[in-house]
């Protein structure tokens, strides 16, 4: 299993076709406490870049991007109870939604753990 | 101790001062601790007596309310104390300084309440005979009159309620406009710097919607937006002056080059009050705008308004404008609606409203324009534009304004967080001037500016007003960098201290429940 970082401060871990999406630790921080958030349902087509998920903060509300193109197998119900996950857990448990993922090619031109840490230094 | 010859003391420096003792009933000297109105009286109590109500047969066909309805009994005097009290513990323009960024918080001069009080104005109804309301259709037709003249756009639409309404309705016609010409656009372009309202409207009117980045200096890439620009664009909203506080200067090649591919730009007016009598919207190749009557034209607003946010249209966009509207010919005024409307306007894309907008707005902001006068009008944006300009000089020496190198600012000086010491943020510089009894600034907008602190002060204050706000703001500011801990527990003088933002909106409490049922 590897995982990717995109610029818009989403992270993708991969198995074979499969992934799972989520936000980064420093997206975390700096949207500050998640008081709400929206998944996407099953089976919902995302093309790369398309609005997949909504997360609000005391301070924002921002769009999760989808990083690839691919489907919905499952989204995240246990953050609608308790989106604190986002803050407590945000690349672990607080995971957004999974993907079946439609072109695995489209993975090449994300980061990996030392490029996004280096993105993030940068800002 | 020096005693006047009734024993009532003169002095009180002997008198312990410091911490204050808790009291009996939580009041504070004349600032009571309010209850809910539901916690006060009883349900057993009324405060007025009716008699019984006759024993008749219901007509409710068994749908009559089984059970109690459980409304607190209070006398009228309770319930008028209530209130009062309550309204005390707000905070208006009445009462301070307001700056809050894109909010023109202006003040609502007391002559247009009078006019809007004149019982022709006040006590009609809309449906009321068109005879009869002559002077009131006659308030319309000059405000419109006075708006299309302002912006130099040939048509208005007067019935939209505010800001985000009049967005809708700007969109509309857009939509409106495409679909008459078979073309199924689907994407609406939004730059960073508009207001948070422009993407919600685009996406409510059924569009997708795109992001068109800034750049360093605050304002549209231009590059970005046409590299975009395509036959699936329906069009860009653009807040001018936009939410750094800044004129898009190239407002011009931006609606040349939407227009050249087939697109319309719709401006968002919020922040009209920067370049009333300086610039007409027309001119910059906008095709429609929506003027918040409650920001530039002195209406009130937050939580005093209704808004009133009536719509400008281009040539282009006109005839698709919603219906009613009122028209003036030979002295005579008529309410055009969907029955005689076939003649001139029979591609309106129907109604915004039920009937005409905000009567009691529109003569409110005609009052302001004519005692004003369009000389007046001009003054009024070169002042906010001056009294901006003196908060960004007054506080760029103690506050990071990432935009204050690319020159003046309009209505509006934007700062962010830079430089606080660690752990302190914009929220506690917010408490600190609550202590200091300023409400805050608008705050962590726009998104392009790290913590962002976006301040307004208005044409409507004073040098010594603003003197005032200044320095409370320098002295939080040296507090948060500095890193003093009385800082981050602000607000201490206020009834509440800082509150659970997170849980309140994670956990809200939204129904009243009685402490019995609750547990």
């Amino acid at each position: 299993m590897s995982r990717y970082f995109t610029e818009d401060h989403e992270w993708i871990d991969v198995d074979g076709n499969n992934a799972t999406v989520g936000i980064t630790n420093y997206a975390q921080e700096q949207l500050g406490d998640v008081v709400f958030v929206e998944v996407p349902e099953n089976g919902k087509e995302l093309g790369k870049g398309d609005d997949a998920a909504v997360v609000e903060s005391v301070k924002a509300a921002s769009d999760v991007y989808a990083p690839v193109s691919g489907t919905v197998s499952e989204g995240n119900v246990a953050l609608a109870d308790d989106p604190s996950l986002i803050n407590t857990d945000p690349e672990g448990e607080g995971w957004f939604f999974k993907l079946d993922l439609s072109d695995t090619s489209q993975l090449e031109g994300l980061m990996d753990e030392a490029a996004y840490k280096e993105f993030v230094a940068s800002l | 101790m020096s005693m006047n010859n009734q024993g009532r003391p003169t002095r009180s420096e002997d008198i312990e001062t410091g911490c204050a003792p808790a009291t009996f009933t939580g009041n504070r000297a004349l600032i009571l601790e309010e209850k809910l109105i539901f916690e006060s009286g009883s349900t057993d109590r009324t405060g007025i007596d009716f008699p019984a109500a006759p024993d008749a047969p219901s007509k409710l066909g068994g749908l009559e309310r089984s059970v109690e309805i459980g409304l607190p009994g209070l006398s009228e005097s309770e319930t008028v104390r209530h209130y009062t009290r309550l309204s005390r513990q707000n905070y208006g323009i009445d009462l301070g300084f307001f700056p809050l960024g894109s909010c023109t918080m202006k003040h609502n001069p007391r002559l247009n309440e009078k006019m809007a009080r004149l019982p022709g104005f006040a006590d009609i109804h809309p449906l009321q005979p068109q005879q009869t309301v002559q002077g009131a259709y006659q308030v319309i037709d000059e405000l419109a009159d006075w708006l299309k003249t302002l912006t130099g756009m040939p048509a208005v639409a007067m019935s939209p309620k505010a800001g985000a309404h009049g967005e809708l309705c700007g969109v509309l016609a857009i939509r409106s406009a495409l679909e008459a010409r078979g073309d199924a656009r689907e994407v609406i372009l939004v730059p960073e710097s508009a207001h948070g309202t422009n993407p919600a409207t685009a996406a409510f009117a059924g569009y997708k919607v795109e992001d068109i980045p800034a750049t360093k200096e605050g304002r549209v890439d231009l590059d970005a937006l046409i590299a975009r620009l395509g036959p699936d664009v329906a069009g860009v909203m653009i807040t001018n002056p936009n939410t750094c506080g800044l004129f898009e200067r190239d407002m011009k090649k931006i609606s040349d080059a939407v227009h050249e591919a087939g697109g319309f730009v719709y401006c968002d007016g919020a922040n009209f009050n920067a370049i009333v009598g300086k610039v007409r919207p027309g001119d910059l190749g906008v095709d429609a705008m929506h003027i918040n009557l409650h920001k530039t034209f002195s209406t009130p607003h937050g939580g005093g308004g209704p808004g009133s946010g009536p719509v400008v249209f281009s040539e282009a966009l006109a005839p698709f404008a919603p219906l009613p509207f009122v028209e003036g010919q030979g002295g005579e005024y008529r309410l055009v609606e969907e029955e005689n409307a076939e003649e001139h306007h029979a591609s309106s894309f129907g109604r915004m409203v039920a009937f005409h907008g905000q009567m009691g707005m529109f003569t409110r902001a005609l009052t302001y324009m004519l005692s004003h006068g369009a000389d007046g009008l001009r003054q009024v944006s070169e002042d906010a534009v001056l009294n901006a300009n003196y908060i960004l000089r007054s506080l760029e020496d103690v506050l990071d304004a990432p935009f204050a190198p690319s020159g003046p600012c309009m209505h509006e000086a934007l700062f962010s967080d830079k430089g606080f010491a660690d752990g302190f943020t914009t929220l506690d510089i917010a408490k600190g001037l609550i202590d200091e009894g300023f409400h805050p600034m608008t705050m962590y907008f726009p998104l392009v500016v790290h913590g962002a602190m976006l301040i307004e002060p208005t044409e409507t204050e004073s040098k010594d007003a603003i003197d005032e706000f200044v320095g409370a703001l320098r002295h939080v500011v040296a507090a948060a960098k500095s890193g003093d801990a009385n800082l981050k527990a602000a607000p201490h003088h206020a009834p509440r201290r800082r509150l659970d933002e997170t849980m309140a909106a994670r956990k809200p409490v939204l129904v009243y429940k009685d402490s019995e049922t609750a547990a």
